[in-house]
């Protein structure tokens, strides 16, 4: 071997000089363009540095250039996993700014697709982070196809009634943009019993099945004090014992008209935060059912339609919204100087957040723990960079 | 006409090896046609009509004509030569194994011994392709490999040595001679014959570094493991020996405990039994992979050490008391 090449090869025979590996950002369990640099001595993780930023596309410096009519839209480019709830911060910001009226009918249509969403994206997070543990040829792949099978029935009707299927515009300044089209509520029905059941078929192949118990029973424990620490949120602060659900905590968009629980696990480690998502399924199905029986008549908006992108005007003022996404708070503060664009505009991202507690849980675990742990966080990149 | 014995055994190496490699190639479809069906999806489908058979000729033809890239740091010599040197133990196990009476290559008195040692040797392919190719995913990858190969290849024999106990003899066809009617197989001697089966299982699916224990390529964690530097012919030769060593070792299951090419009609249906039952043991191996999530390499080593050695070994043991109070053939 020429000495140059030598080099690159850290490890020694005594078993504990380093290695240093990167993970990422190009990596088939990075979940996005994740970069981490692991020390390694063996395969026990010894040190992680996690390097983000791949993915940033200035959303908040495009939020000031944007009217407020515009930019919903490309809000859902946040967290494009989970699109309506990013739109839906972004909008509540900006209503409670220009204290606009949002009538009943469209307050329980955003919590009918937010809830519809949180499934779809908890479909995801299922199959990707059991592909991560169980491999693109073995089981992992068996439960994400599964998983997919039953997140494009939640498209479809996102497709009926937005016409788009991962990025909808759905929400608009002051209401929805549209109303449910014909038979929509009878399929969604339909829809969310199919995946009940589902869900049930998933718990029973998962839980019974003792290689993902021990891969996941104990792994990455994050303690009730570290979560509340580092500003945890979502399934994660909840699957380590915290009891706090923004959907609870501070009801928006008719929340409180429904009757749901906020899952707890106490254990802190990845099949307490999977016990808690798989629950949250169940909550969102719910809620789901509760908002089509419930759903009040009139109008969809407080607005009349908007015929030129800057008629809407927001009064001098700043204002901040947050909601729960399903990875976690997804927050939107707006700074209004009383033009057709807001002033300034930032965003909290639930998995910018999450994100944060790597460093902490990760060293002491086992190289393919990494991913287990990685895929538990549940990050979407277009919000930890936006 | 005679054929002097070189001549013939090199015609019948010949015509064995292209039919594993036919075999190889098309127990791949045969295996994404059923993950398929698990998975609810349809497989290889468009490549030839009806449903995709002609899917493994244009794979390989693929990795064909594919370039053949060597990483500027790699050992050049120790990474050209890992595919061969995994490749050829993998094909060689095929030698001792006969397919019914007297059609085989060669139906040594240590058959079972041959193969067993022939197929430990592919763990200094798989070491020589992690180590050459520079790659720090490809190192960690065959030092997992060395710890987990060594580790089930205990187990793995000590499983197959149980009807080698029953039966006393080592020579494949002596094993499966002692198999006649359906209650002889093996796999149905009270108690002894389960646990050994699925002891055989479990450590073939190790050996093969299949899911749950595919910690060797665990593409989510060291993107393809070993091979992650090789290209065309040379990843196409390591499928191929991998395949190969997962064929044998459903055909040496099928002969050590479902009585090989015994069954119901005339004797020329023989051989086609014996592919059958290969391919259920394949199918059963199949199965368990695209059903499980991986497991991590401590606890791979611990389920070996803490679990199956003993286990096995337990089971020899007992299979030595039963065989000789029965004064040979077991009770």
């Amino acid at each position: 071997m020429d000495p140059e090449a030598r080099k690159v090869v850290e490890i020694g025979y005594g078993g504990n000089e380093r290695l240093i590996m990167n993970m990422g950002p190009q990596h088939p369990s990075a979940h996005g363009v994740f970069r981490a640099l692991l020390v390694l001595e063996g395969e026990t993780v010894v040190a992680v540095d996690a390097v983000i930023g791949y993915l940033h596309r200035c959303h908040e410096k495009l939020g000031e250039t944007l009217t407020y009519v515009q930019y919903p839209s490309i809000a859902s480019k946040t967290d494009y996993v989970a699109a309506m709830t990013s739109e839906l911060a972004y909008v509540s910001a900006v209503e409670k700014v220009g204290k606009f009226e949002v009538p009943k009918r469209a307050q329980y249509l955003r919590v009918l697709v937010a809830e519809l969403q949180r499934v779809a994206s908890h479909c995801l997070w299922l199959g990707t982070w059991c592909l991560d543990m169980g491999g693109a040829l073995g089981g992992g792949a068996t439960v994400f196809l599964y998983c997919m099978r039953e997140r494009e029935a939640i498209l479809d009707l996102f497709e009926a009634l937005t016409g788009a299927r991962l990025l909808y515009g759905f929400h608009q300044i002051g209401g929805t943009r549209y109303d449910l089209p014909a038979g929509w509520a009878e399929k969604a029905r339909r829809t969310v019993d199919v995946i009940e059941q589902r869900i049930g078929e998933y718990e029973a192949m998962l839980e019974d099945n003792a290689f993902f118990l021990i891969r996941t029973q104990g792994v990455g424990v994050v303690s009730r004090e570290l979560a509340e620490d580092v500003g945890l949120s979502g399934p994660l602060i909840r699957g380590s014992g915290v009891e706090y659900d923004v959907r609870r905590a501070e009801p928006y968009s008719s929340y409180g008209d429904f009757d749901f629980k906020v899952p707890v696990e106490t254990a802190g480690d990845c099949y307490a935060r999977y016990r808690v998502r798989m629950q949250e399924f169940r909550e969102s199905i719910k809620i789901v059912r509760q908002a089509l029986d419930g759903l009040p008549e009139g109008a969809i908006s407080s607005r009349p339609g908007v015929k030129s992108v800057g008629q809407v005007r927001v009064p001098k003022g700043e204002g901040y919204a947050r909601v729960e996404g399903a990875r976690g708070e997804v927050g939107c503060y707006v700074i209004s100087d009383g033009g057709p664009k807001p002033y300034r505009m930032k965003w909290r991202g639930a998995s910018f957040s999450n994100l944060a507690i790597l460093p902490h849980i990760i060293p002491g675990h086992k190289v393919a723990d990494v991913v287990a742990i990685m895929g538990s966080v549940d990050p979407v990149f277009g919000e930890v960079d936006r | 006409m005679s054929v002097p014995p070189a001549v013939s055994m090199f015609i019948a190496a010949f015509i064995l090896l292209n039919a594993i490699v036919g075999v190889v190639t098309y127990i791949t479809l045969l295996e994404r046609k059923f993950a398929a069906r698990m998975q609810s999806r349809i497989g290889p489908y468009y490549v030839g009509w009806p449903h995709g058979w002609l899917q493994p000729i244009a794979d390989a033809v693929k990795l064909m004509i594919k370039e053949d890239i060597v990483p500027a740091p790699a050992d050049r010599a120790v990474y050209n030569l890992a595919p061969l040197v995994f490749l050829v133990p993998c094909m060689l196990v095929f030698a001792t194994i006969p397919f019914a009476p007297g059609l085989g290559v060669a139906d040594l008195n240590i058959g079972v011994l041959f193969f067993l040692a022939v197929s430990a040797l592919e763990i200094v392919g798989l070491f020589m392709g992690g180590w050459g190719s520079n790659n720090k995913y490809a190192l960690l990858s065959a030092m997992r490999a060395v710890n987990q190969i060594i580790s089930y290849d205990l187990p793995f024999i000590f499983a197959a040595l149980v009807p080698v106990l029953l039966t006393g003899s080592m020579q494949m066809s002596a094993i499966v001679g002692a198999q006649h009617g359906l209650a002889g197989w093996f796999v149905l001697y009270p108690v002894i014959g389960q646990l050994a089966f699925v002891a055989y299982l479990i450590a073939a699916l190790a050996a093969e570094n299949r899911v749950p224990f595919d910690i060797l390529e665990a593409e989510s964690e060291l993107i393809a493991g070993f091979r992650v530097e090789y290209s065309g012919m040379k990843f196409a030769l390591i499928q191929l020996g991998e395949y190969a060593h997962m064929l044998g070792t459903s055909f040496l299951g099928a002969l050590l405990f479902l009585g090989g090419w015994l069954g119901p009609g005339p004797a020329w249906l023989g051989p086609i039994w014996f592919l059958l039952k290969a391919v259920f043991v394949f199918l059963i191996l199949t199965w368990v992979r695209w059903s499980f999530v991986r497991i991590r390499v401590d606890q791979i080593l611990a389920i070996s050490w803490k679990l199956l050695l003993p286990a096995t070994v337990v089971l020899l043991l007992a299979t030595g008391f039963v065989v000789a109070a029965g004064g040979g053939r077991g009770l």
